[in-house]
């Protein structure tokens, strides 16, 4: 525990308070979206399994999953920075962690890092479930953890930038279904973007979550859309823009210091 | 030489084209208790957040402990705890859970519990501490936020406004809490409307109109210098002389009451009257307060 002394303490303490924060409502943070997912999972397997087959010896039920745990993940990972934030800025509680020592690059870590806990959390949790009804054996896990840690990160960034810009609730709806639901949708959750036509898989390859998917259902199955290198590349390279865009906001105290 | 707890060098804060503080200049001493007074507007919060670092100042110096509130933040606001005005809470924890993280936010770990321990009993909030934020009354709420400016045993404390909506017993309460923190060394920056109240506590106090310092001084010379006595009089039916219409400070009916800045004007008063063949029914001499200072100053007058 000597990672913890007094400089460090209070990143550590924001942390916690983070993780805590979704912890005390689980049901709504964990459970709901798990659930959410295994519903997801039951209709369209039930829906397509036999009709649709992305890879020759892959089952749909089993392509599916890494899809819907992704998309879970990031989706929870997105909510946990993004709500936390605007809810502190319209409750007006922002102001106690404002009035601390705390560096922008800490408030920046804690926040993150609970929202990839939150997003990891999820994802395992919707895992642990669906492996009871369904094989799926784990090809090559450095991907799917290296995918799964840089999404959620991803994510909890975009949700800070989010939750900085948006002063209200609807706002912050608006955000979430306008931006974040149709990204995630339209980014191979359900479908591989070969079975689309060639306009819509053009379009997709500019939606960065289609390179999360692929990249992390490439370590269940060992095989992707695309190589997983380049879906490293990309997820990287977007989550340094945006870790760059976050930290100008929060540096300069955009929208929460005057 | 110590350092004063509070500098502030020619400090502006512009918000668009308003300018809420106009190059302002202050210093509070170590242990002191600073009464910071004035109407809404006039800037009060305005300084407080700049040196809480919430806002930046346009231009100026503000320091707190020596710190400089931009260049040396970190130390600045380890050195501040602020009593926000607002009632702001964190709906998702309990009092305890929530002074334990303020104070972990600076830095302080399980050394500190024993602290924040102290400061729940010493605010009454014993038989909160298990209770979620949410539940508690607005008075509660009001202690809880005391304790969390407190959690991290900072040696300026600043409230702004804090006994704006309070009941009198918690008032008391607060009050001889922080008489007790300010007797113990700390030192107390207290923005407030009630001015029996700054009267009351702070040694020396500041006004403030429009963004600038109008007045500044102790507590006592501001009485001494402003309309030190007050004379009311109830006369006859003859109006009030014009030989002392200058000294008239407000008129209801047939009551008159004149400022006095010295003791030896009754007399004088009195033979004009006398003079004018004017009978006074009834005469009262009262002591002004803060309130006659802060009228003569900042009111329409």
């Amino acid at each position: 525990m000597s990672l913890i002394n007094e400089q460090t303490r209070g990143m550590y303490t924001l942390f916690k308070k983070e993780i805590l924060r979704f912890w005390r409502v689980a049901f709504q943070t964990i459970a709901s979206p798990v659930l959410t997912a295994l519903m997801y999972l039951l209709i369209f397997s039930h829906v397509l399994a036999g009709r649709v087959q992305v890879y020759d010896d892959v089952p749909y039920t089993a392509f599916l999953i890494p899809g819907l745990i992704m998309m879970s993940l990031l989706q929870n990972a997105f909510a946990n920075t993004s709500s936390s934030l605007v809810q502190s800025k319209v409750m007006g509680n922002i102001i106690f962690v404002l009035l601390t020592p705390l560096t922008y690059l800490q408030f920046y870590m804690a926040f993150v890092s609970a929202s990839v806990v939150r997003g990891l959390a999820v994802g395992l949790s919707i895992y642990l479930v669906a492996i009871w009804f369904v094989d799926l054996p784990i090809a090559h896990v450095g991907w799917v953890l290296a995918f799964a840690v840089l999404g959620g990160a991803l994510l909890g960034t975009f949700g800070i930038i989010a939750g900085i810009w948006a002063d209200r609730f609807d706002q912050m709806a608006a955000f979430q279904n306008f931006v974040i639901m149709p990204l995630t949708f339209l980014s191979g959750v359900f479908y591989s973007i070969h079975s689309l036509p060639p306009i819509w898989q053009t379009v997709s390859k500019f939606n960065p979550f289609f390179y999360m998917i692929d990249g992390f259902r490439y370590g269940f199955f060992g095989k992707g859309d695309i190589s997983p290198w380049i879906s490293l590349g990309v997820v990287t390279s977007f989550l340094v823009i945006l870790v760059l865009l976050s930290l100008k906001m929060l540096k300069s105290g955009y929208k929460i210091r005057g | 030489m110590t350092v004063p707890a509070i500098q502030v060098e020619g400090v502006e804060k512009h918000f668009g084209g308003l300018q809420a503080l106009k190059g302002l200049d202050l210093t509070v001493e170590q242990g002191e208790f600073f009464g910071l007074l004035g109407p809404n507007g006039a800037g009060k919060s305005t300084l407080i957040n700049i040196l809480a670092g919430l806002l930046r100042p346009t231009a100026g110096v503000a320091k707190v402990m020596g710190h400089d509130v931009v260049d040396a933040y970190q130390a600045a606001r380890m050195a501040l705890g602020v009593v926000p005005q607002e009632l702001v809470f964190d709906p998702f924890f309990n009092v305890r859970e929530m002074l334990r993280f303020q104070a972990g936010y600076f830095g302080r770990g399980k050394e500190n519990d024993a602290w924040v321990d102290e400061i729940i009993e010493s605010l009454g909030l014993t038989d909160k501490a298990h209770t979620n934020m949410r539940r508690l009354s607005g008075g509660m709420k009001r202690r809880a936020l005391i304790a969390q400016a407190l959690a991290h045993k900072p040696p300026v404390i600043v409230l702004d406004e804090p006994t704006a909506g309070v009941d009198v017993e918690l008032r008391q309460l607060m009050w001889a809490f922080i008489r007790r923190l300010n007797e113990e060394g700390h030192t107390i920056i207290l923005t407030t409307h009630y001015l029996e109240e700054a009267e009351e506590l702070c040694s020396r106090v500041a006004m403030m109109k429009q963004g600038e310092i109008v007045a500044l001084d102790t507590t006592a010379n501001l009485l001494n210098k402003f309309a030190a006595k007050n004379l009311r009089m109830t006369l006859g039916d003859q109006a009030l002389p014009s030989s002392l219409q200058a000294m008239l400070k407000q008129h209801e009916g047939n009551t008159y009451t004149l400022a006095l800045t010295d003791m030896h004007q009754v007399e004088q008063v009195l033979s004009e009257l006398r003079k004018a063949n004017v009978a006074v029914e009834d005469m009262q001499i009262t002591e002004a307060d803060l309130e006659d200072v802060f009228l003569s100053l900042v009111g329409g007058a």
